[in-house]
């Protein structure tokens, strides 16, 4: 292997060794090997996380129903999976809204000073660990939401939703679903507020030399505009939703039964949660029917977060693909 | 349609900085004004006063008086939404809204004032304000299409489209056409001559042959160099600022010397 | 020019009336009187029920107010600028909205927390410890054991993973271990702990050791160090490698030498951000480390059960978990919970003003 970039080679003479490639130092390769051996790494850890999970699981979903502690686990995580998913929904629906108000906030209402320590604030609702969530769910939320559950209950206990004994602790789905949404209330923010704070410039004057109130150019260029966006951390919140544990655990007075009301002590209690009660207690026949419970929630969160995920890049393509179009 | 403008006395402030110092004109009706001057000489910073536009830019603010048919538009109870569905704008670059159809695109000024009209009416509008800016023949059997699948020519003229559909007094436009091909160039010029016979059009260009080939006065706005305010330097008649100007440096500037 | 052109049809006028342009205008400090008259209301109401609280009067006042300000723009100024005005306010509502919680949580962790912030709560641990007394320093030392431990593993992992993204990765592999990080950051604590399990008991048996819990945490920290290294790294203008090309220094040297000192701040303050998510972690620990009142430093899984608690356990248990007199054990729970919430803030004060003080002045 010779180099010969230079204009006066002559035949005779041997190629300069100190263009060649020298073997003897390994930096790079070694390097380089560390590389991508730690992208490999990852690769191997995820396997290993399924298969592990899987193995462990295995047992609980061959075995006979009458061998298993829990029953047919099917039927044993059916409960705890209404409850994970009807807890983030409603987790969901109210942390949405709010999300974008904030974001909007910060991103086309706030003046310039205040809007960085804003954003900060709220980013510090997602530095809280949950544990102390559940602790402050549990003693604080949880007993000032008594009293108006008890007028829900009263009052509108005809919906329902609201139907049941109303709860006299507060540790209901609805107390649950409101920690939650506080707690997957910075992550949605955030990200729709980089796609808020993304919009075009000269759209947003473009409404307003229309004569578009701030309100009306917000309805007319940056919700349009970041539609996309915020659907797609609305699913990421969902997946933080669903895999939550701590607070649920703490907050929740759940059960396995499957039921719409909001304001009761009977409520179904979240896979995540269930199997935080459960495994510091569970013998070696249980623990497969509970990594099982695990590895349903694993599977819900993968395909949640996929589905985020692809809404991001779908729209960062479509974005990119019009930036093509208009310079072509 | 069509009303006088009037700029007394106007400072133009970004936070502290003085951006543009001491300019009056009088803007007539029915004409084209042209500004023009070197880049950063504040002309479009002028223009934007116009609409309160200047306002949204933080930092913006604006000392003197802007008479629009004699009323001032910065006076204390004046509504700059109101003022901006008088005085249309359009902007450098072409900015349909890539969320909206062409259609779309043209009332989306107009629905901001009326949520329900019926489809005949709006059919009528869409139609109306495509005619007036050169585009319906182009575009009349795409209506439903996104507005930013056309050429940017035509992305422009439905801007303009799009800004006499809410039937301004004033249209404003800053430097339509420096991002568009010699040919689209020239259909803008064109509907520029018509749009004079019903609105008060300004103009900013950068192309000293635009200003003299659309405009009939033109305003020469300069900048004492860098950190020093834009000051109106002369205007006049077009044809007299190309032909014989006042003052030297407005001389300097059209036969090429700098900027 | 077209006929049609002609702007002097009546449609236009008809939609946009030739308004003047004032418009009657609130008198400047309308919006503030009506909300104190509107929450002071909202208290009266709640008063004349008997359930008087400032919280609830201003949760009630707001939307008393929404409507008010509505109605009162909506005579004066038109129905847009009314619109304008209440959806400003819902907007700023929402923020204030969300300081209800955590102005409300930090207050609650404080007040509680402190009469137990003393000096037995850091050195002493909980071993025979029957109601009062006592301390936690068994769970933070466990917490240092288990996050440290996980730190070393992750940050190599991670780090060497960002550099294989930025500088030698391309194609698919790289699309895929892009992905794959992706999908790591969506696994649940909770998963991510039964994981660690799963695979020491498929090693050695069931067992509960602090490095199951550290391999669990790993699994949740590695694809932060990966997401914030990467972002940091890739940060580097490429004129710095080129002009390290150009001197004929080699690629890996260039990495080591060029591009990580330029982008150390942001790698180190990723890191320290990346521990503060990880250090509140509960649930993994929950299923993998078990629960012990007394000092354990040895994380290995010696002899199967070799239990050691971390902070957010010990919280988790004196609370859920009392014994008598029940206020001993709480009091130690919120301490623990004041402690995990200073640390975490702490370490995020600490990244922010490393990546913002030392951050390398690239000029681009």
């Amino acid at each position: 292997m010779t180099v010969t970039g230079g204009n006066v080679v002559s035949e005779d003479l041997a190629p300069d060794q100190s263009l060649l490639v020298d073997r003897r130092k390994l930096g790079d390769p070694v390097f380089k090997g560390f590389s991508v051996g730690s992208g490999m790494l990852i690769l191997v850890i995820l396997a290993a996380v399924a298969a592990f999970l899987i193995v462990q699981a295995v047992p609980a979903f061959v075995a006979d129903a009458a061998d298993l502690p829990y029953g047919n686990t099917w039927g044993y995580v059916a409960p705890f999976l209404f409850g994970t998913i009807w807890s983030s929904f409603l987790a969901l629906l109210m942390a949405v809204p709010v999300a974008i108000g904030i974001a909007l906030y910060i991103s086309h209402f706030a003046p310039k000073q205040l809007a960085s320590p804003v954003a900060f604030v709220v980013d510090l609702l997602a530095a809280v660990p949950s544990v102390v969530f559940g602790l402050w769910g549990i003693n604080v939320l949880a007993p000032a939401l008594v009293p108006i559950y008890q007028w829900l209950g009263a009052n509108l206990g005809w919906i329902p939703l609201f139907g049941g004994n109303v709860s006299g602790t507060g540790r209901t789905m609805l107390t649950a679903a409101i920690v939650l949404a506080i707690m997957i209330l910075p992550i949605i923010t955030s990200l729709s507020r980089e796609v808020f704070l993304r919009t075009p410039g000269l759209q947003e004057e473009a409404s307003f030399a229309l004569g578009a109130t701030r309100w009306e150019m917000i309805g007319q260029v940056v919700l349009p505009f970041g539609r996309s966006g915020v659907v797609s951390a609305a699913m990421l919140g969902l997946g933080r939703a669903l895999g939550e544990t701590m607070a649920v655990a703490m907050v929740l007075s759940g059960g396995r039964n499957i039921t719409f009301q909001l304001l009761t002590s009977n409520n179904p209690n979240t896979i995540a949660s269930n199997i935080a009660l459960a495994f510091p207690e569970a013998d070696s026949h249980a623990v497969p029917q509970l990594i099982a419970t695990g590895l349903v929630l694993f599977v819900i969160t993968f395909v949640v977060n996929m589905a985020g995920r692809a809404i991001t890049s779908g729209h960062g393509f479509r974005l990119a693909h019009k930036r093509a179009h208009k310079e072509g | 349609m069509a009303k006088r403008m009037e700029l007394q006395d106007l400072n133009i402030y970004y936070g502290n900085f003085l951006a543009v110092k001491g300019v009056n004109m009088v803007i007539e009706p029915r004409a084209v004004t042209a500004f023009i001057g070197p880049s950063g000489c504040g002309k479009s910073t002028v223009l934007r006063c116009l609409d309160r536009m200047l306002e949204l830019t933080p930092g913006g603010r604006v000392e003197g008086r802007v008479l629009l048919d004699g009323q001032d538009i910065y006076a204390p109870n004046v509504d700059p939404v109101r003022v901006r569905q008088q005085v249309g704008m359009v902007f450098q670059q072409p900015n349909p809204f890539p969320t909206m159809s062409i259609r779309d695109n043209v009332l989306a000024g107009i629905q901001l004032n009326a949520r329900k009209m019926p489809k005949a009416h709006k059919d009528e509008i869409v139609e109306r304000s495509l005619r007036g800016a050169n585009l319906w023949n182009e575009v009349k059997d795409r209506l439903g299409s996104p507005g930013n699948g056309l050429s940017g020519g035509q992305q422009q003229r439905l801007c303009i489209a799009r800004a006499i559909a809410i039937q301004p007094e004033v249209l404003l436009m800053d430097e339509p056409c420096s991002a568009l091909d010699p040919i689209s160039t020239l259909a803008i010029e064109d509907l520029i001559q018509e749009l004079k016979e019903n609105y008060t059009v300004v103009i900013v260009t950068h192309n000293m042959q635009q200003a003299s080939r659309v405009s009939d006065k033109t305003g020469f706005f300069n900048i004492e160099g860098t950190g020093k305010p834009g000051q109106l330097i002369e205007f006049d008649l077009t044809e007299k600022i190309f032909t014989n100007p006042s003052q030297k440096d407005t001389e300097r500037y059209i036969t090429g010397q700098f900027g | 020019m077209t006929a049609d052109a002609q702007p002097d049809a009546p449609l236009g006028d008809q939609y946009m009336p030739r308004m003047s342009l004032t418009a009657g205008q609130l008198p400047k400090f309308t919006d503030l009187g009506l909300l104190v008259i509107s929450i002071a209301v909202a208290a009266a109401l709640l008063a004349l029920f008997g359930s008087f609280n400032l919280v609830g009067a201003i949760l009630l006042g707001g939307p008393l107010f929404l409507v008010g300000i509505y109605a009162l723009a909506f005579s004066v100024e038109g129905r847009r600028r009314a619109v304008n005005r209440v959806a400003r306010y819902v907007i700023i509502g929402a923020f204030v909205l969300a300081l209800v919680p955590l102005v409300s949580l930090l207050w609650e962790v404080i007040s509680k927390g402190l009469p137990r912030f003393d000096w037995q709560f850091f050195t002493e641990t909980k071993r025979n410890v029957v109601g009062e007394g006592g301390g936690a320093a068994h769970a933070i030392m466990g917490t240092l054991v288990v996050t440290g431990l996980a730190t070393v593993f992750s940050v190599p992992v991670g780090l060497f993973t960002a550099i294989y993204l930025v500088e030698y990765g391309k194609g698919g592999p790289k699309k895929v271990i892009t992905f794959l990080v992706d999908v790591m950051t969506g696994i649940p604590s909770i998963v991510a702990g039964l994981f660690a399990y799963a695979l020491f008991s498929a090693v050695i048996g069931p067992s509960k050791s602090g490095l199951a819990g550290a391999v669990a945490l790993t699994v949740l920290m590695v694809p932060y160090v990966v997401r914030n290294s990467e972002e940091i790294i890739r940060l580097v203008p490429n004129s710095l490698r080129e002009a390290s090309y150009a001197l004929g220094v080699t690629r890996w040297r260039t990495i080591v030498k060029v591009v990580l000192p330029t982008s150390i701040s942001g790698i180190v303050s990723g890191v320290i951000l990346a521990i503060a998510r990880i250090i509140g972690e509960t649930a993994p620990l929950l299923v993998t480390m078990g629960f012990t009142d007394s000092m354990n430093t040895n994380a290995l899984p010696a002899g199967g059960m070799n239990p050691m608690t971390a902070l957010p356990v010990f919280v988790y248990y004196e609370y859920t978990r009392p014994g008598r007199p029940q206020q001993a054990y709480f009091d130690r729970a919120w301490t623990g919970a004041l402690v995990l919430v200073l640390i975490v803030m702490i370490l995020n004060v600490i990244g922010r003003y490393v990546a913002k003080r030392f951050a390398p002045k690239i000029n681009r």
